[in-house]
């Protein structure tokens, strides 16, 4: 669908039925200082063909990596037709439709977008999509706090990814809720459930539970949510959406199941590009749905009995309750949505199970070569899946940065986040990479170690 | 015109409050309020023992059209809601000064409610609207 900008003919048409001669007479009443003037920074325009030669020059700069890269986006493997479908001039905007009801085919999309995320996570209703993951599990904790009106505390154990925490960290901060970390053992890299047996947690309103946690390890969430309700708090999965196709689902989790599931929609369909854009998903129980933000799409039937889509629950958006609706969340990654709905459809539930059981295969083959290195440990003898941590004996800034020079990307260095974990590195090989690919890291990677610790050749060597 | 009875006390905002023979009040939301709102699909109940003072939003009523704050009419604290409406929150339309009330206080002050509108000054509020 082109974008028609209008002509000058236009213009001018319109301006005089209003009874204008220039544009610039409908800003007059903002004071001429506050005008921005003419845009001395910008360059000027320049041809497609030149900004063809610019942007592929550019990206030539980035090189081509083999991508070890996980940490809560995946290169994944994404089938051909759902961007051909997902472009189409009917699909295309990132909105949901202001005339809503007038775009149905848009509304079914949606709603067979909640109809298999409910079903991946064991919940009862989901919405539309968030902006991202990050931003999804905020979202999910000021429901829970208006859920919980008698708490503005939530636990999040430090296993959730630091970029997560601190996105909710800056969404929450001036809200007057209070973020407790929960630590983990460094030996074990899980939460250990007994954490939340602390009597000043009672009756928090929320807590955060991660399925894989960012180090790529199962946590126990059956009783980690057990003893969360134990303390009457709001139990928020935050989880893999692929991992989802061979674990437990949120709701189903211990007794009564999570009350909320949150994560990042990019592992399906949405390609890897520079931090967006993603999109987050939001699930939860019944009793929450008055709680949750954004959009949702539901069945009806027409005067003449026909099915047909609409939204509903809008009187708790904010273009009814203003200051207090659940959220501003009301356009969301509409785009997003189509590519993932298309991706689960081709990939169906059976489909998205191999690829997440290719993807650990791949992973589990990673950690066995990585660790047959030299100066090469596995992080935790815990269960993982499709992400590991190992710790090696040198820093890891500076075998990543060797590494590279071959043409490879090896994983995230967790030294800054986690300096107790020493020199670890979160690593991660999905159904996109070959095993010619992981063996080729491996023997880059030991040949890198194996002459860091030697001496270099001109050391002269102090006999003790 | 909207039924207003003569017994109760009314605010601007579309409260009815009526005293009650151990001290408390009922607090609702008037035959005017439940017309405009249309019919509800949902309210939004406060918590036995929550304090508020007057003015504090402390309960929601949403209908097809709109999520509506009910303002504590007098400060107290909560002592009783209609758990009724958790299921049948219709109820509100078809009786809203009977089974359709939505809580009960015990009011701190009960000079506060010598503040309140009698039926014909809310008749006037709804006159001016």
């Amino acid at each position: 669908m082109p974008f028609i900008p209008h002509t000058e003919q236009e213009i001018e048409q319109m301006l005089s039925v209003i009874g204008l001669t220039d544009i610039d007479q409908l800003f007059s009443e903002i004071p001429e200082e506050l005008h921005s003037g003419k845009l001395t920074n910008v360059p000027a325009g320049i041809s497609e063909m030149e900004l063809a030669r610019v942007m592929i020059a550019r990206s030539q700069q980035d090189g081509h990596y083999v991508n070890f890269i996980g940490g809560g986006m995946y290169e994944h493997h994404i089938p051909a037709a759902v961007w051909e479908l997902t472009t189409r001039g009917e699909f295309y905007t990132a909105y949901t439709p202001y005339q809503a009801e007038a775009s149905q085919g848009t509304l079914q999309m949606l709603y067979e977008f909640q109809t298999m995320m409910t079903s991946l996570m064991g919940m009862d209703i989901s919405n539309a999509s968030m902006y991202e993951g990050a931003s999804a599990l905020a979202e999910a904790i000021l429901a829970a706090v208006r859920a919980k009106k008698r708490s503005r505390t939530v636990l999040i154990p430090r296993t959730v990814s630091p970029v997560y925490r601190k996105v909710v960290d800056t969404i929450v901060r001036n809200q007057n809720i209070k973020v407790i970390e929960i630590p983990f053992s460094a030996d074990d890299g899980t939460i250990d459930a007994s954490e939340l047996d602390n009597n000043e947690y009672e009756g928090v309103a929320a807590v955060v539970i991660p399925q894989p946690n960012y180090f790529g390890l199962l946590e126990d969430v059956d009783t980690l949510t057990d003893r969360a309700h134990n303390l009457d708090a709001v139990v928020i999965g935050l989880v893999n959406p692929t991992a989802m196709s061979l674990f437990k689902p949120p709701g189903k989790w211990g007794r009564d199941g999570a009350d909320i599931a949150v994560g990042e929609g990019q592992p399906l369909g949405i390609p890897l590009s520079s931090g967006g854009p993603y999109m987050g998903f939001m699930c939860c129980k019944k009793k929450y749905v008055r709680q949750i933000p954004g959009r949702i799409v539901g069945r009806t039937q027409d005067a003449n009995g026909n099915p047909g889509f609409t939204l509903t629950l809008q009187a708790r958006e904010q273009h009814i309750r203003r200051s207090k609706a659940t959220s501003n969340i009301c356009t969301n990654q509409g785009l997003m949505v189509v590519a993932a709905t298309l991706y689960l459809s081709l990939l169906g539930p059976v489909g998205l199970r191999r690829v997440a059981e290719r993807c650990h295969h791949n992973t589990s083959i990673l950690l066995k070569k990585l660790t047959e290195i030299d100066g090469v440990d596995r992080g935790f003898e815990r269960p993982f899946f499709h992400e590991a941590v190992v710790r090696l004996e040198q820093p890891v800034a500076d075998v990543m940065r060797a590494i590279e020079a071959q043409g490879i990307v090896g994983g995230i260095n967790l030294s800054n986040d986690y300096p107790e974990l020493g020199n670890a590195l979160l690593t991660c090989a999905t159904e996109s990479r070959t095993v010619d690919e992981i063996h080729g890291y491996a023997t880059h990677l030991e040949r890198i170690m194996s002459r860091r610790s030697q001496d270099p050749p001109c050391a002269e060597k102090v006999t003790p | 015109m909207s039924e207003i009875p003569s017994e109760l006390r009314y605010t601007k905002s579309h409260e009815w409050i009526r005293s009650m023979d151990d001290g408390h009040v009922e607090v609702g939301i008037t035959d005017h309020a439940q017309e405009l709102l249309g019919d509800m699909v949902f309210v939004e109940l406060p918590e036995v023992g929550n304090t508020a003072h007057t003015g504090d939003d402390c309960a929601v009523v949403e209908s097809v059209k709109a999520a509506s704050d009910i303002y504590a009419p007098v400060s107290g604290d909560v002592v009783e809601v209609n758990n009724l409406l958790e299921d049948n929150p219709e109820t509100v339309n078809s009786d809203p000064y009977g089974d359709g009330w939505l809580f009960r206080m015990q009011p701190n002050d009960e000079s506060e409610l010598g503040e309140l509108l009698d039926a014909e000054a809310y008749a006037a509020v709804i006159e001016a609207d």
